[in-house]
């Protein structure tokens, strides 16, 4: 594999880009170079690398000057990379993740169907028609962005972003799809609400997807989101159990 | 076991260590204190290891008591106040000035000079769980430190028992400040603003926006433009504290500890990590220049302030606290090292009397 271009931030991180747009082939490349690298360090390979993570299409290796240098770090990561293959294997996990749309989970379901064409009917039988790849983690510890959106379905992000989004909320922003571990500020539109925590910090593996993983939305009504709610705050459920059978 | 009980919280005091380094694949913000040079000088003067946790405040301090037995502590630039002994006597005490509050004395500090971010450091350290790693709050998703949030009233933060044996008594004289424009490496997108953009970017004098926290410092001065056919937007990718991100009204934002770990706007340059500490020491009003320099330049200068860093926390001075006056000690570590403090005669007038 070759790096399309490698880019500075300063003396603290390089970005290796492998790809031009998001995708499931540019997750590929991405999953490929970050296992690769985080491999390296943990061989000890790469000296001064303090932490590797995976955008859509680059990876960010995060080092300490003290110890390395960006020269030598390059250098290194160039001789890494170049024998690499995207990783075609889908590997992840698949997940079945209940998504209440109606009224207040989606209050930006009248303004997408005004822009799109679509009633809020075949904007839910879409969404939730598609399974989804975890192309990337970030922005938010646990928050994964979902690809690939149906064309039909793509909108720019809103103009004016909105200061507090609800943990929980689905949204939806040009080919892609996040849902929202974290109250946060948020400029993308939200079509439904998800009770399934994604981050928590006391399990071994702290956010419940990972990218490669895979999963669709199953429309749900209000009281079966409440139910789910429910059990997963008493502990009756685990997030586990939305793995699809 | 020894505990700091929090009388009063402060306006913003969060547990903070160096961060979480190795939470960003995950989508955890690096978090840890704003400034790590004043971490790691407070630490070394305390003899703990170099990342122990200690208190970040912002705007107000908060007033705290040791618990349970003595806590040491030593307080980083910005910060003076008294301590007052339960026998109600009252002691004064300022920066870089190791001591011990006896059990049951409490912590009353000013107000933070300009209400800055400023540091308490603490005797071994705080003893809370770590995660991924770290002691650090990170308040975007309510983890780490203390519960995952700011201090109040009626907490009580445990101190290590190696805490409480120590004397107390010495200071550390602080590296002289770095001073000059702030450095930047242009990138990762300048390219996103052309030339042009870049040198209006550099050449220009920017003043820090009242929109500052521990997410990012907003920039006023000249609108950037972007390249022809550029734009705001870019595929979202890695982020580090020092990027310095431009969105679309063309006004820049220098990204610090608690950034989100990706994002989507162009990234004209980057703040070397030498003059990070300083610039997330400054508030609204303050205005600064930038100098572009090159990786290799920028690496240098990092090499160079570690080794300053090194021989500040190599230099620090062993004083018998009940033999000098404090006030005079403190006003002494302030002037930076200019005195000898181990030669009785080069220290301002205060060990007549042992």
């Amino acid at each position: 594999m070759i790096a399309l271009r490698l880019r500075a931030l300063a003396d603290r991180a390089v970005t290796i880009e492998l790809a031009d747009q998001a995708g499931t082939e540019a997750a590929a490349r991405v999953a490929a170079v970050g296992d690769a690298v985080a491999a390296a360090v943990a061989a000890g390979q790469l000296p001064g690398v303090r932490d590797v993570a995976g955008a859509f299409a680059s990876v960010t290796v995060h080092y300490d000057c003290i110890e390395t240098s960006q020269k030598q770090l390059v250098e290194a990561l160039k001789a890494l990379i170049a024998p690499l293959e995207p990783q075609t294997a889908t590997t992840g996990r698949v997940w079945s993740l209940p998504c209440a749309y109606a009224g207040t989970h989606g209050p930006d379901l009248p303004e997408l169907s005004a822009a799109l064409g679509l009633d809020t009917a075949a904007i839910i039988e879409r969404h939730s028609a598609v399974t989804y790849t975890v192309l990337a983690l970030g922005f938010l510890p646990g928050l994964p962005f979902l690809g690939d959106l149906p064309a039909d379905l793509a909108r720019p992000r809103r103009s004016a972003p909105r200061a507090r989004v609800p943990a929980g909320s689905v949204a939806i922003a040009n080919r892609l799809c996040v849902i929202y571990p974290w109250d946060s500020p948020g400029g993308w539109h939200l079509v439904g609400r998800c009770p399934v925590p994604l981050f928590e910090i006391g399990r071994d593996q702290p956010a419940l997807l990972a990218v490669g993983d895979r999963l669709r939305f199953r429309p749900v009504t209000d009281a079966e989101l409440n139910d789910i709610s429910r059990d997963l705050a008493r502990g009756a459920r685990s997030p586990e159990t939305f793995l699809a059978t | 076991m020894a505990a700091l009980h929090v009388l009063r919280p402060g306006a913003r005091t969060l547990v903070q260590d160096m961060g979480f380094a190795t939470g960003r694949g995950l989508g955890v913000p690096l978090c840890g204190v704003l400034d790590p040079e004043t971490l790691l000088l407070l630490n070394a003067l305390l003899d703990n290891p170099p990342g122990a946790a200690a208190l970040e405040l912002a705007m107000t301090a908060p007033v705290l008591q040791a618990v349970g037995g003595a806590v040491r502590i030593a307080l980083g630039p910005g910060l003076a106040g008294r301590i007052r002994a339960e026998t109600g006597e009252m002691r004064p005490i300022g920066p870089w000035q190791e001591t011990t509050l006896a059990p049951r004395a409490v912590l009353e500090l000013d107000r933070p000079e300009r209400g800055a971010p400023a540091l308490i450091g603490i005797g071994g350290g705080l003893d809370l769980p770590r995660i991924l790693g770290s002691r650090s709050t990170c308040l975007a998703a309510g983890f780490g430190g203390l519960e995952g949030r700011a201090l109040r009233a009626g907490d009580l933060l445990p101190v290590p028992d190696d805490a409480t044996g120590a004397a107390g008594g010495r200071t550390l004289p602080p590296p002289p400040p770095l001073e000059g424009p702030i450095r930047v490496v242009p990138g990762p997108q300048d390219d996103s603003f052309g030339r042009a953009g870049l040198s209006r970017f550099l050449a220009a004098e920017w003043t820090l926006s009242p929109a500052l926290d521990r997410m990012g410092a907003r920039l006023a001065g000249p609108k950037l433009d972007f390249a022809p056919g550029r734009g705001a937007d870019i595929l979202s990718d890695g982020i580090t504290p020092g990027a310095i991100q431009v969105p679309g009204n063309g006004q820049p934002i220098v990204l610090l500890a608690d950034a989100q770990t990706t994002g989507g706007y162009a990234k004209i340059a980057t703040v070397i990590r030498a003059d990070l500490p300083r610039l997330a020491r400054m508030m609204p009003g303050d205005t600064l220049c930038l100098a572009a320099v090159t990786v290799p330049e920028a690496e240098a200068a990092a090499r160079a302030r570690a080794a300053d860093l090194r021989r500040a926390a190599a230099t620090r001075r062993a004083l018998m606290q009940d033999r000098v006056d404090e006030d005079a000690l403190w006003r002494a570590a302030l002037e930076g090292g200019m005195v000898d403090m181990t030669r009785p005669d080069h220290f301002p007038g205060a060990l007549d009397d042992g």
